[in-house]
């Protein structure tokens, strides 16, 4: 393969790792918090789609439009009852509950369709884009990356310049001063779950898609690199969560093509490292000291 | 009957009590000073009147609305504006953007309009800025924000709290101009204030605060020329 295919291939994951880091970003940007669950909201998004197609039968557009329904759902439902009571309590209490929940998702699926890996269905079917002699881009690459640019860009404007947006803004910066303008912070952090879970839905098509079986950990790898996504962007950066997104997938896919393939996660990893060491809050981070 | 009553308030961080029993009342066109020292409880007081901060016991009333059983982000529709300690603008945002969250609980875009105009007229220096990030605003233009942010929700009452803090004395002045204006248009303030001397100069009524507890309280004017408070707070 050619060195453009390959980067392209590297733009598809990454704007994959992009869907997701979006997740964690406005979670962590609205509610202060690591929702290690992420990740496996988007496996829990893979086995709906499957058990719509491969087991009910169902038209493709309905299982998508009924994964990112239940994907929101499940968000929501465990934020109220996982998150919610912690409010007040310590950030390390957090963590190990959203730990908990990842564990909890796993095991449920686990409990449902067994530990084996299931093929998922053959969903996308966008025809491969010739261009040129030598560079072919797949029709999933090709069809992923233009949806996530689409995404992307109603999500930005959404936040610019929708009331619900602002009030994401403000509730971001100053919980206690947005309760006073008279918005409902429980009620935003709600919907950035909802928002959150929905994108991972549709990154668990994609991401399940482009590597054709899934199983009940099948959410833990793409969580993981979408998290370090979003710290190398900065956590709490949307277009750094983009950044970060975009970066990681094209880096590991290079790695992989001229270096590694078991290497690549190493050198994703020492990346990661050296640019925190020269910008602690990430490339698009703000660098602002914690208030209290 | 007093459009804000308090009563026997006890407000505790943890095992500390920072607020003693503390019972006011404002009634509805009147300027009332809260004064004290530092750490005296007076944020805290007004934080646990917009429902930042639950109360331990005690009884807060607002037009007949029990305070204590309205989360915070229900009051400001009832008519209560709140300009807090240390401004707290939202940095990120532009100087419209922050209004226009001051309007945040209004349906009606005239009304909106409107609120921003009387807020522009009132401080024209915001308008020459509305597109500026309000972060990179000077002190004295984030307190204006702040006071503009509040009151584009037409507020019956605005809670301010230190709206001097850190400012030039020319600036001091002007604020406490604009806290006189608005007093005057019909809008009810309860103000604290480390400016003690300020404070009283334009308030109706004043209650001092010690640590948790309102040691005095009465007409401004008197406490003005009381020897207890000048030599505590007026530094004579
Ligand atoms: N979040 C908190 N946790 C613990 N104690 C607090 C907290 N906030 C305030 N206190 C304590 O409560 C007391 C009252 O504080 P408060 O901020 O209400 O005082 P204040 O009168 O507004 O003072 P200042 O004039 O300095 O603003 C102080 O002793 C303070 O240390
Ligand atoms: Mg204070």
């Amino acid at each position: 393969m050619s060195f453009l295919s390959q980067l392209i291939n590297g733009l598809s994951v990454g704007s994959i790792y992009a869907l997701i880091a979006l997740g964690y970003t406005m979670v962590y940007g609205i509610a202060k918090m690591l929702n290690f669950a992420h990740g496996d909201v988007i496996m829990v998004g893979a086995y709906t789609i499957f058990t719509a197609v491969s087991m009910l039968g169902l038209d493709y557009w309905i299982a998508i439009i009924l994964s990112v329904v239940f994907c929101t759902v499940l968000g929501i439902v465990i934020e109220k009852i996982a998150y919610k009571p912690l409010r007040k309590a310590s950030p390390l209490t957090v963590l190990i509950t959203a730990i908990g929940v990842s564990y909890l998702l796993q095991n449920i699926v686990l409990l449902i369709y067994g530990s084996h890996q299931r093929p998922f269905p053959k969903i996308i079917s966008v025809k491969s884009i010739k261009i040129g002699e030598n560079l072919v881009i797949s029709g999933e690459a090709f069809f992923t990356m233009v949806i996530t640019i689409v995404i992307m860009i109603i999500l930005t404007l959404f936040i610019k310049n929708s009331k619900t947006g602002r009030a994401m803004v403000a509730v971001s910066e100053d919980k206690g001063a947005a309760e006073l303008m008279g918005i409902n912070v429980n009620r935003i952090i709600s919907i950035t779950f909802a928002i959150g879970s929905g994108l991972a839905a549709i990154a668990g098509l994609f991401f399940a898609s482009t590597y054709g079986f899934i199983g009940p950990y099948s959410g833990a790898m793409p969580g993981i690199k979408a998290f370090i996504a979003a710290v190398l962007g900065g956590i709490g950066s949307i277009p750094g969560a983009m950044l970060g997104g975009i970066l990681l997938g094209v880096v590991e896919g290079l790695s992989k093509a001229y270096i590694s393939t078991e290497l690549s996660d190493a050198i994703v990893f020492s990346i990661l490292i050296v640019i925190l060491l020269f910008k602690p809050s990430g490339l698009l981070g703000k660098n602002v000291t914690e208030k209290v | 009957m007093a459009m804000l009553k308090l009563e026997n308030v006890e407000v505790c961080y943890g095992v500390i009590k920072a607020v003693k029993g503390v019972s006011l009342e404002v009634n509805q066109g009147e300027v009332v000073a809260l004064i004290g020292a530092n750490g005296a409880g007076k944020t805290t007081i007004l934080h646990t009147i917009t429902g930042l901060i639950p109360a331990k016991s005690g009884k807060i009333e607002f037009n007949g609305h029990n305070l204590l059983k309205t989360p915070a982000h229900k009051i400001v529709s009832m008519g209560m504006a709140h300009v807090p300690e240390g401004r707290r603008v939202f940095q990120g945002l532009t100087v419209l953007e922050n209004l226009k969250l001051g309007a945040y609980t209004i349906k009606n875009k005239a009304q909106i309009s409107e609120s921003l105009e009387r807020v522009y007229q009132r401080f024209p220096r915001l308008k020459e800025r509305r597109n500026q990030i309000a972060g990179t605003l000077s002190g004295g233009e984030q307190q204006m924000l702040a006071m503009g942010r509040a009151l584009m929700s037409s507020p019956k009452i605005i809670l301010m709290d230190e709206p001097s803090m850190g400012l030039s004395p020319l600036l001091v002045n002007e604020i406490f101009d604009i806290i006189k204006e608005i007093s005057s248009s019909g809008t009810t303030v309860l103000l604290v204030e480390q400016n003690a001397k300020k404070a009283l100069s334009i308030a109706n009524r004043a209650y001092v605060l010690g640590t948790g507890r309102i040691t005095l309280e009465g007409n401004a004017q008197e406490l003005l020329n009381n020897e207890a408070i000048k030599k505590a707070y007026l530094g004579e």
